[in-house]
C-alpha cells in the first residue's frame, strides 16, 4: 500500500505548511492510484451513502451521520467540508491504517452536485439522498434543469436505494428514470406545503400544485415550537430539535428517510429520534450565539427560497434585524434573487442595519418593499458594532450570505465564544 | 404571485373610476420569471404610485384571457423548459403583440422573451424555434454561456447596469438599434459590442438583476410613454426628481460598476 503511505506523508506536509486543507494530499494519491477510493470504500460492510442537492446538504449529512452513530455504527464522513472527490480521498487518508483499511461500518459523503457525477462513476454508492434543486446554483451551471440532470446521474449510478424529496418537482421526477433501485420519498403534509414555497410555486400559487404525489415514507406533519411532528412509516412521532428553522426540520425528514432505507428493518426507532433531537447545526449553517446576554442568531440565506423560509420561520417581533449581503464567488455574483423575495414581513419592525458589499442593492430592495431601515453601512465590522450597540436589550437576528457570515463570525469572536472554523 | 403582489388587483376596471389608472401587464410570469423579473414590475408599480398614479397589475399566462387595457408590458427570461411551455401560446398572441408594438405600447423584454420577440431562435442542433417577429433580431444557440456583470453605455439612458446569463446569442437586423454599447461583459453576442435592442417603444435586453431597479431611466421611459399615450401627459425630469429620491439607486449603481465580471 505504497499509495497510502505517500498520501499520509503528503497530508502531513500540507498540514505543516499551514494549508490545513485537503485537496493536495488527495491529488497525490489520486494520481498514484486511481482505484484507491473505490477499493477502500468498497470494503465497508454497510457501503456508502451519498448526500447531494443544492441546499442544506452539510447539515443533512451531519444528521445522517449522527443518526447512524445513534444506531451503534461507526461512520466515516468527509468532515473537512471539502466536498469533492479529492477532498474525500484526503479525509480517508486521515483515517485509514497503513494497510489501507478504513475503520468504519458505513460512509456518508456530502458531494457537490457537479463533482458528485465524477465521484459516482468511480465509486458506486449503495444509497443516495437527493435533497433539492434551487436556483442559487444558476450562475454556476446556467440552468436549474442542468443541475437536476446531474442529480439524476447520481441516482442512476446508485446501486441499492435512492431517497428523493417528494416536494421538489425536479427531484421527484428522477424516480421515473430509475430501474431496479428501491425508491423512497420524504415529504411535507398538505398543511405544511404552503410554508415551503418552491421557486416554481411562487409564481404558480397553491392551485397549480401537483395533486398525485407518491406516498412518502417520512412526512414532516407539523412544525412545533422548537421541533416537529413526523409520520414515520405509519407512526406519528413528535420531538424537540437542537437545529432551528423550518428548513432544518424538513431536512431531518430527509435524514430519517435515507437511514430507514439504508438500515431497513433493523432500525431502532427510539434511538433514531433520540439522536435526531440532539443533532446540532453544521458549522456556519445558522447558529445561535449569545452577545451581551442577548441571543444573536445568524441565519444563512443564499437563494430566494432560503430567504423566504428564513423570514417566515422566525417572527420579526421584538427582535433587532440586520441584513448582510455579499456577492463574492461563493455567494453568487447575481443579485437578481433579492427581487424574488418579499420583505414585507419586516415592514412593521424595520431593519437596523443593512451591510455587506451589496448593502445598497439590499437597501434599494427594502425601499421598493416600503420596509424602513435605520442605516446602510457596507463595512461588515462597523455595521456589526453599531448593530450590537444600538439596542443592547433586544435579541438580534442577522440574515447573511455565506461569505458575510464567515466575516461576521470572525468579528463576533471579539464579543463571544465562536466555534473555530475546522 | 399572490405572496408578492399586494398591489391594486383590479383587472379590467376599464374606464370607470380610473382616471389615474395605468395598467401593467407581466407577460408569462409563471414560466418566464427566473431572474427576479418581478422586480421590474414592482419598480414600475412603485414609481407610478410615487408619481401620483394608480398602477393596476395584471399577469398573463398561457390560456388566460388577455386584459383589455394594457399600458406597459413586461416580460422576463425562462429556462428552456419554461420557453417550451409558453411557446405555442406566444405564437397565438403574436399578431396582437406585434400590433401593440407598432402601436407604440412601451415594453420591456428581458432575455428569453427578448429572444422570442425576434424572428427566431436557431438551436445548436439546427432546429428553428419561431419567434413572433415583433422586433428585427435573430438568435442562435451556442456552446458558450455568457455570465456575469455587465455595464453598457446608451445615448438614450446613460450607463446601463445589470447581469447577464444566456447561451443564446442575438444579432440585430437593420430595423432596430442597439440598446447600448457594452463596456464590461458581452451583451447580445460575442461578436459585436451591442447590448439589447430598441424599436418603437420596446426595450429588449439580456440584463437582469433586476434591470429596472438599477436603471430607473429605463423605467421612467416606459412610464413616460405610457402616460403620453394614455393621458397625453408629459413626464418631466423635474417631476421625477421632485417626487422620487434615487439616492440609494445611485449608490447601488456605484457599487455595481466596480464589481468583478
Ligand atoms: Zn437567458
Amino acid at each position: 500500500m505504497l499509495s497510502v503511505l505517500i498520501g499520509k506523508v503528503a497530508r502531513g506536509v500540507s498540514r505543516i505548511r499551514g494549508g490545513g486543507g485537503s485537496a493536495f494530499p488527495g491529488l497525490v494519491v489520486e494520481k498514484l492510484d486511481k482505484n484507491f477510493l473505490a477499493r477502500t470504500l468498497k470494503r465497508l460492510p454497510r457501503g456508502v451513502i451519498v448526500v447531494s442537492g443544492t441546499n442544506g446538504k452539510t447539515t443533512t449529512t451531519k444528521m445522517v451521520v449522527e443518526l447512524l452513530e445513534g444506531q451503534g455504527l461507526k461512520v466515516f464522513t468527509n468532515r473537512s467540508g471539502s466536498n469533492f472527490t479529492r477532498g474525500v480521498v484526503a479525509s480517508i487518508l486521515g483515517e485509514v491504517n497503513l494497510t489501507g483499511r478504513l475503520d468504519a461500518d458505513i460512509a456518508v459523503l456530502e458531494l457537490d452536485e457537479a463533482h458528485a457525477v465524477h465521484f459516482v462513476k468511480a465509486v458506486r454508492p449503495n444509497y443516495s439522498l437527493l435533497l433539492n434543486v434551487m436556483r442559487d446554483q444558476l450562475d454556476r451551471f446556467g440552468e436549474i434543469d442542468t443541475t437536476a440532470a446531474l442529480l439524476r446521474t447520481i441516482a442512476q449510478h446508485t446501486a441499492d436505494g435512492v431517497t428523493l424529496n417528494r416536494e421538489d418537482a425536479r427531484v421527484r421526477a428522477i424516480a421515473d428514470s430509475l430501474e431496479g433501485q428501491e425508491v423512497s420519498f420524504f415529504g411535507l403534509s398538505e398543511q405544511l406545503r404552503s410554508h415551503f414555497p418552491s421557486d416554481d410555486d411562487l409564481h404558480r400559487g397553491a392551485a397549480n400544485q401537483a395533486t398525485d404525489l407518491p406516498e412518502a415514507g417520512v412526512v414532516l406533519e407539523e412544525l412545533t415550537e422548537g421541533g416537529g411532528t413526523y409520520r414515520i412509516g405509519g407512526e406519528q412521532v413528535s420531538t424537540q430539535l437542537t437545529v432551528n428553522g423550518a428548513y432544518n426540520t424538513f431536512n431531518s425528514a430527509a435524514a430519517l428517510a435515507v437511514v430507514r432505507q439504508a438500515l431497513g428493518e433493523s432500525v431502532d426507532q427510539v434511538a433514531l429520534i433520540d439522536a435526531l433531537s440532539r443533532v446540532s447545526p453544521a458549522f456556519g449553517r445558522g447558529e445561535s450565539l449569545e452577545v451581551n446576554g442577548q441571543p444573536l442568531d445568524l441565519v444563512l440565506v443564499k437563494n430566494p427560497s432560503g430567504f423566504r423560509l428564513g423570514l417566515s420561520s422566525f417572527s420579526a417581533e421584538g427582535v433587532s434585524t440586520m441584513i448582510a449581503i455579499n456577492d463574492n464567488y461563493a455567494d453568487g455574483r447575481d443579485m437578481s434573487w433579492l427581487w424574488d423575495v418579499s420583505f414585507e414581513s419586516l415592514r412593521a419592525q424595520g431593519v437596523k442595519r443593512v451591510t455587506g458589499v451589496r448593502a445598497y442593492d439590499m437597501a434599494l430592495r427594502l425601499k421598493y418593499d416600503a420596509v424602513p431601515f435605520d442605516a446602510v453601512e457596507p463595512d461588515l465590522k462597523k455595521a456589526l458594532d453599531e448593530f450590537i450597540a444600538a439596542e443592547p436589550e433586544r435579541p438580534k437576528r442577522v440574515f447573511c450570505t455565506y461569505t458575510a457570515m464567515l466575516a461576521l463570525r470572525k468579528h463576533l469572536s471579539e464579543y463571544t465564544e465562536v466555534e473555530a472554523f475546522a | 404571485m399572490s405572496a408578492q403582489n399586494s398591489a391594486a388587483q383590479n383587472p379590467d376596471a376599464g374606464g370607470q373610476s380610473g382616471d389615474r389608472q395605468v395598467h401593467i401587464l407581466q407577460l408569462y410570469p409563471r414560466d418566464m420569471n427566473i431572474y427576479g423579473d418581478f422586480g421590474n414590475a414592482l419598480v414600475v408599480q412603485r414609481r407610478l404610485e410615487w408619481l401620483g398614479y394608480e398602477p393596476v397589475m395584471h399577469t398573463y399566462d398561457p390560456g388566460d384571457e388577455f386584459p383589455k387595457q394594457v399600458d406597459i408590458v413586461i416580460g422576463g427570461g425562462g429556462q428552456d423548459s419554461g420557453q417550451d411551455k409558453i411557446h405555442a401560446d406566444l405564437l397565438q398572441q403574436g399578431e396582437r403583440l406585434r400590433s401593440m408594438v407598432e402601436d407604440e405600447v412601451p415594453m420591456l423584454m428581458i432575455c428569453g422573451l427578448y429572444q422570442l420577440f425576434g424572428h427566431c431562435f436557431e438551436t445548436r442542433e439546427g432546429q428553428r424555434i419561431e419567434g413572433i417577429g415583433a422586433i428585427d433580431v435573430t438568435t442562435r444557440g451556442t456552446d458558450s454561456r455568457l455570465i456575469g456583470n455587465v455595464v453598457a453605455r446608451s445615448e438614450e439612458f446613460g450607463e446601463i447596469i445589470g447581469y447577464e446569463n444566456h447561451s443564446g446569442q442575438t444579432y440585430l437586423g437593420s430595423g432596430v438599434l442597439p440598446l447600448g454599447t457594452v463596456i464590461k461583459g458581452e451583451g447580445n453576442n460575442e461578436q459585436d459590442d451591442h447590448e439589447g435592442a430598441r424599436y418603437k417603444n420596446v426595450v429588449g435586453s439580456y440584463l437582469h438583476g433586476s434591470m429596472l431597479p438599477k436603471n430607473p431611466a429605463v423605467a421612467d421611459f416606459l412610464i413616460s410613454n405610457a402616460l403620453q399615450r394614455r393621458f397625453g401627459e408629459e413626464l418631466s425630469a423635474e417631476t421625477v426628481a421632485e417626487r422620487i429620491d434615487d439616492t440609494l439607486t445611485d449608490q447601488a449603481r456605484t457599487t455595481a460598476v466596480k464589481r468583478p465580471r
